[in-house]
């Protein structure tokens, strides 16, 4: 089954990673690099991907009749953004938790961990063949 | 792909696990034997359709998956200097063995230490001969994964130390058992696997059915191995009218039955016929005949419901599995009203909770026994928890209707 990790960048107490010592930075981003590779190894992953900061985000929104909307940031920092997620296919949602909290626990500055919140999401798929 | 080319992937399929079992036989290495004869069956690929089927195809690769394996083998001793590895393999003679190794490569694949992901993707390749790319692409997962998980398999059916050989008569009913669950889970993940660049992928459903037919070749008096194979041929055979054209489900009831296919439903049919006075019945064959009951019906009105109630009568004495208890209820709503049907569902509350086919039936029995605001809330929530697009689709579809 296929579930997706979505991780947030969230107000936990933590400065923003461009805020961080270059070292926390080198140690969050292999921690990342080894965590991914080891999805490969045990044949669990699907995709994956880290996104540009907030900052740089554009929100869009169509109107009826007019050119959309762009609005650019920098947008309060209230508002949650995904910093990045993977897509996992496992055996069931027991694996999937225990991928994402080995997720959660990245290290932050002072190489202390993050514990930041993961998502786990089921992805859909088509329904099995038992007719209804 | 020319006709040429198409002959021989179809006989380097039935071959790969036929020489897969020859090399076994000879070096008791099953993950070096594995990789030599993908490296056969490439080589063969390349030069068979342009020069001509060898004289004796098997004979060929298993002569070139051993110089492979030798290989190997001689390159491994080098580099870790160590002797009398390639001395203690018995030397390749030339000679071809004669027997159909297909069946103890598919018990070896189907193995009990693998998980059903590992084990699934294992027999495809090693039992089905499809490339890593293929299975992966099937599965809409990076090759890269595919190559770890089935590299992983194969290193745990290595350390298993299972020995190459068809389980003794004690392990065989459970061992089989996992066998046709492997088979089916493969052939249930060709229906859920969500749309992908659909000319590209393998079809998972029909792999099972090759696979299945080949099983029921090498066990015909197992009557579960024909029972399986008979379930996915009637159940395949609706797969035209199961789906209109933007995706959305169409259920059984509504089902243009001109678009079945007539020859999987008659092929079917005999199977099950056959299997079942045999016996032992076991749930593969009692759902093979409930399909069949349903494929017969020339109109769903004329479904003979008493006979699909029955076979659910003896289904749920082999089984305990709680979907079988609510497809038992829909039949005895179909027989006795819903009100039979939604007193069923009761006692299923509990271990169902939560699972949206439970909310999908009852809102199905509610809509039947006129009672649409509670069937409305029923398709809501059943909509809300499913995790397959058509269906959700299909359930906030029938919700809608009750509201015009």
């Amino acid at each position: 089954m296929k579930y997706m990790l979505l991780m947030n960048t969230t107000d936990i107490g933590h400065p923003p990673i461009t805020e961080w010592d270059p070292v926390d930075v080198k140690a969050h981003i292999e921690f990342m690099r080894e965590f991914t590779e080891g999805l490969v190894t045990s044949g669990e992953f699907v995709s994956g991907a880290g996104l540009a900061m907030p900052d740089e985000a554009r929100i869009v929104t169509a109107r009826d009749g007019a050119a959309p909307a762009v609005t650019d940031g920098p947008f309060p920092e209230s508002k949650e953004f995904l910093a990045g997620y993977w897509i996992v296919d496992c055996d069931g949602l027991d694996r999937a938790l225990e991928i994402a909290a080995e997720a959660s626990a990245s290290p932050g500055p002072g190489g202390i961990t993050l514990n930041h919140p993961i998502e786990v999401r089921e992805v859909m798929s088509a329904p099995p063949v038992g007719d209804m | 792909m020319t006709p040429a080319a198409t002959r021989t992937e179809d006989l380097l399929r039935e071959l790969a696990p036929q020489v897969l079992g020859a090399l076994m036989r000879r070096y008791d290495d099953f993950t070096a034997a594995e990789d030599a004869v993908q490296e056969a069956l490439i080589a063969a690929a390349e030069q068979w359709p342009d020069r001509g089927l060898p004289d004796y195809p098997r004979g060929w690769l298993i002569q070139v998956a051993s110089r492979r394996m030798t290989d190997q083998l001689r390159n491994e001793r080098a580099r870790r200097r160590r002797e009398d590895l390639v001395a203690s393999q018995p030397e390749s003679d030339g000679a071809v063995p004669d027997t159909d190794d297909t069946l103890v490569v598919l018990f070896m694949c189907c193995h009990p230490a693998l998980k059903p992901a590992a084990a699934i993707a294992l027999t495809l390749r090693a039992v089905g001969g499809l490339s890593t790319a293929e299975i992966a692409s099937a599965f809409l997962i990076p090759e890269a994964t595919m190559a770890q998980r089935i590299s992983r398999a194969k290193q745990k059916i290595k350390s298993s130390g299972l020995p190459f050989r068809l389980p003794t008569d004690v392990e065989r009913p459970e061992r089989l058992r996992l066998v046709l669950h492997v088979l089916y889970l493969i052939f249930n993940e060709g229906y859920t696997a969500t749309a992908g660049p659909a000319l590209q992928r393998v079809e998972l459903s029909s792999e099972a059915i090759r696979l299945a037919r080949a099983a029921h070749r090498l066990l015909p008096h197992e009557s579960e191995v024909a029972g399986l194979l008979a379930l996915m041929l009637l159940i395949d055979a609706r797969r035209p009218a199961r789906t209109r054209e933007d995706g959305t489900l169409v259920p059984l009831a509504e089902q243009d039955r001109s678009r079945w296919d007539a020859e999987m439903i008659t092929e079917g049919v005999e199977l099950i016929s056959q299997a079942l006075p045999k016996g032992p019945t076991g749930p593969y064959q009692v759902q093979a005949a409930i399909n069949a009951v349903h494929d017969e019906a020339t109109d769903a009105a004329d479904t003979d419901w008493p006979q699909i109630l029955a076979l659910y009568g003896v289904l749920e004495r082999l089984t305990d599995n709680p979907m079988v208890h609510l497809n038992h209820a829909i039949a005895a709503a179909m027989v006795h009203g819903p009100a039979r049907g939604l007193a069923l569902l009761e006692p299923l509350a509990d271990k169902l909770s939560g699972h949206h086919r439970l909310h999908a039936v009852r809102a199905h029995l509610l809509e039947m026994a006129g009672d649409e605001d509670a069937a409305f809330e029923e398709y809501r929530v059943a909509a809300n928890k499913t995790t397959s697009v058509p269906e959700r689709l299909y359930l906030m579809q029938r919700a809608a209707a009750l509201r015009q």
